[in-house]
């Protein structure tokens, strides 16, 4: 499982971890064939292919009371064929130099034998080194593609229940409340919060085209607090099951001049930001143009707040709404 | 357009670890500026871009764009391919310039994802 490239992204780290996770997790025992057929060890060889072929098999175990006395592969059978001995019995030509895992091992262990050695199936024994199971590299597969399902199922439950959060919560008015604070000049992590916002929007239910609206009004909010303010802002966004309240607020400078900065490529923004892509004075009018209200309100004193609100039921948005 | 063709017609070479099997962009954008990007790119599109930093990539991740290419043989820094990892979004450089790699995708039949806005910058 592990990746091919040197460089292992975060993404694939998250993938890798999860599967090895499980591989430390699992236990041989939730994984491994159970009841597996056995043969004895005065079987005579002919009996032996014909169970294999009847039993669609290409290996099993010999034992002896419950005890493991050693395996018998198709190998060994084709061995017993070239020497045209399959009157033999089953120990003479089964395989005692055996690798054994317990039942209680973590899958990892069979994994990391399975590398070493070139043994496809490995016999399970408990406590009293009785025979319990087999494990082959598809039970493991089988193992881990199911736990893998499980999670699936329980991250898909997770997004049920998100996504009937509001039907579920009884109040006269609910809403979820998302705050997310803004630095000045932290250009690195600029957008994080409209990330955010717009994966939880997702989550809950909303379709693409409004979650994708809001992201876009979110993230020109966001890089306004980082670019234009003295010490950054705080990002709120409401959520209830018919509208969308965003707000972005912080305290200072002020814009002087609300109906200039409103006016398409007016811009105060320095060339460094400008060399980042941003500051081309189209942000102000890029929310306006996502959101179905937007009220700017600024002062030297008191800083700048940006509502926008977004309806839920509306399908076409009327773009020149201004609250 | 599936981006290996797209790789392939701008002679790029692929930048981020997931594999590009059976993905695919409906069309493209090209723009530096990254609200010009946000006001009139359409989902399902690639955009190419002499900008290299994480902007690019939240930009992607905001505006739906499934994948990005740097022209004029641009590297970004390691934390803009960091993010487009975390973020499952393409990263894909070619020394074409701008124009040049817009040209050839366009002559490939790629269409334009840019949806024409009535706001211009003459009223400023």
């Amino acid at each position: 499982m592990a990746a091919k490239s040197p460089l292992i992204s975060d993404e694939n780290a998250e993938n890798i971890t999860r599967v090895e996770e499980l591989a430390y997790e699992l236990r041989i025992r939730e994984v491994m064939t159970k009841n597996v057929f056995c043969l004895e060890p005065d079987t005579v060889m002919e009996v032996a292919l014909d169970t294999f072929q009847m039993e669609r098999i290409s290996g099993a175990p010999v034992t002896s009371g419950g005890k493991l006395l050693g395996i018998l592969s198709i190998e060994d059978l084709i061995h017993a064929l070239r020497e045209s001995n399959l009157t033999a019995s089953v120990r003479e030509y089964m395989t005692t130099d055996l690798v054994v895992i317990r039942e209680f091992d973590p899958v990892v262990e069979a994994l990391k034998t399975f590398y070493q050695t070139n043994f496809g199936r490995l016999p399970v024994l408990n406590e009293s080194d009785e025979l319990v199971g087999i494990i082959t590299k598809g039970d493991i597969t089988n193992g881990l593609l199911n736990a893998l399902q499980r999670d699936y199922q329980a991250e898909e439950l997770i997004r049920y229940r998100a996504s009937h959060l509001f039907e579920d919560i009884v109040s006269a008015r609910t809403s979820l409340i998302l705050r997310y604070s803004i630095k000045k000049g932290d250009f690195v992590h600029g957008g994080n919060a409209s990330s955010n916002i717009k994966r939880a929007l997702l989550r809950l239910g909303a379709s693409p085209q409004i979650a994708r609206r809001c992201g876009i009004a979110i993230y020109e909010a966001e890089m306004n607090l980082i670019i234009h303010t003295n010490h950054g802002g705080t990002i709120r966004a409401e959520i209830e099951p018919h509208k969308i309240t965003m707000e972005a607020y912080d305290d200072g400078p002020g814009i002087e001049d609300v109906e200039l900065a409103m006016k398409p490529g007016y811009s105060t923004a320095t060339n460094e930001v400008r060399e980042m892509g941003f500051g081309a004075g189209m942000g102000l009018v890029n929310i306006k143009r996502c959101v179905d209200e937007m009220k700017l309100i600024s002062s030297k004193e008191r800083g700048t707040n940006l509502f926008m609100i977004l309806y839920l039921e509306s399908t076409d948005h009327n773009p020149n709404t201004i609250g | 357009m599936e981006i290996n063709e797209l790789v392939k017609i701008i002679d790029g070479e692929i930048l981020t670890d997931a594999s590009l099997n059976g993905r695919e962009v409906a069309g493209a954008m090209g723009a530096d500026l990254m609200s010009d990007v946000l006001a009139s790119i359409q989902p399902e599109a690639a955009l190419l871009t002499g900008l290299c930093n994480p902007q690019v990539v939240r930009t992607a991740q905001i505006a739906d764009i499934r994948a990005i290419i740097f022209v004029r043989g641009k590297h970004p820094a390691q934390e803009t391919i960091l993010l487009a990892n975390e973020e499952d979004i393409p990263l894909i450089t070619t020394r074409h310039g701008l124009f040049e790699a817009c040209g050839l995708l366009y002559a490939a039949g790629l269409i334009s994802l840019e949806v024409k806005t009535e706001e211009d910058c003459s009223s400023s």
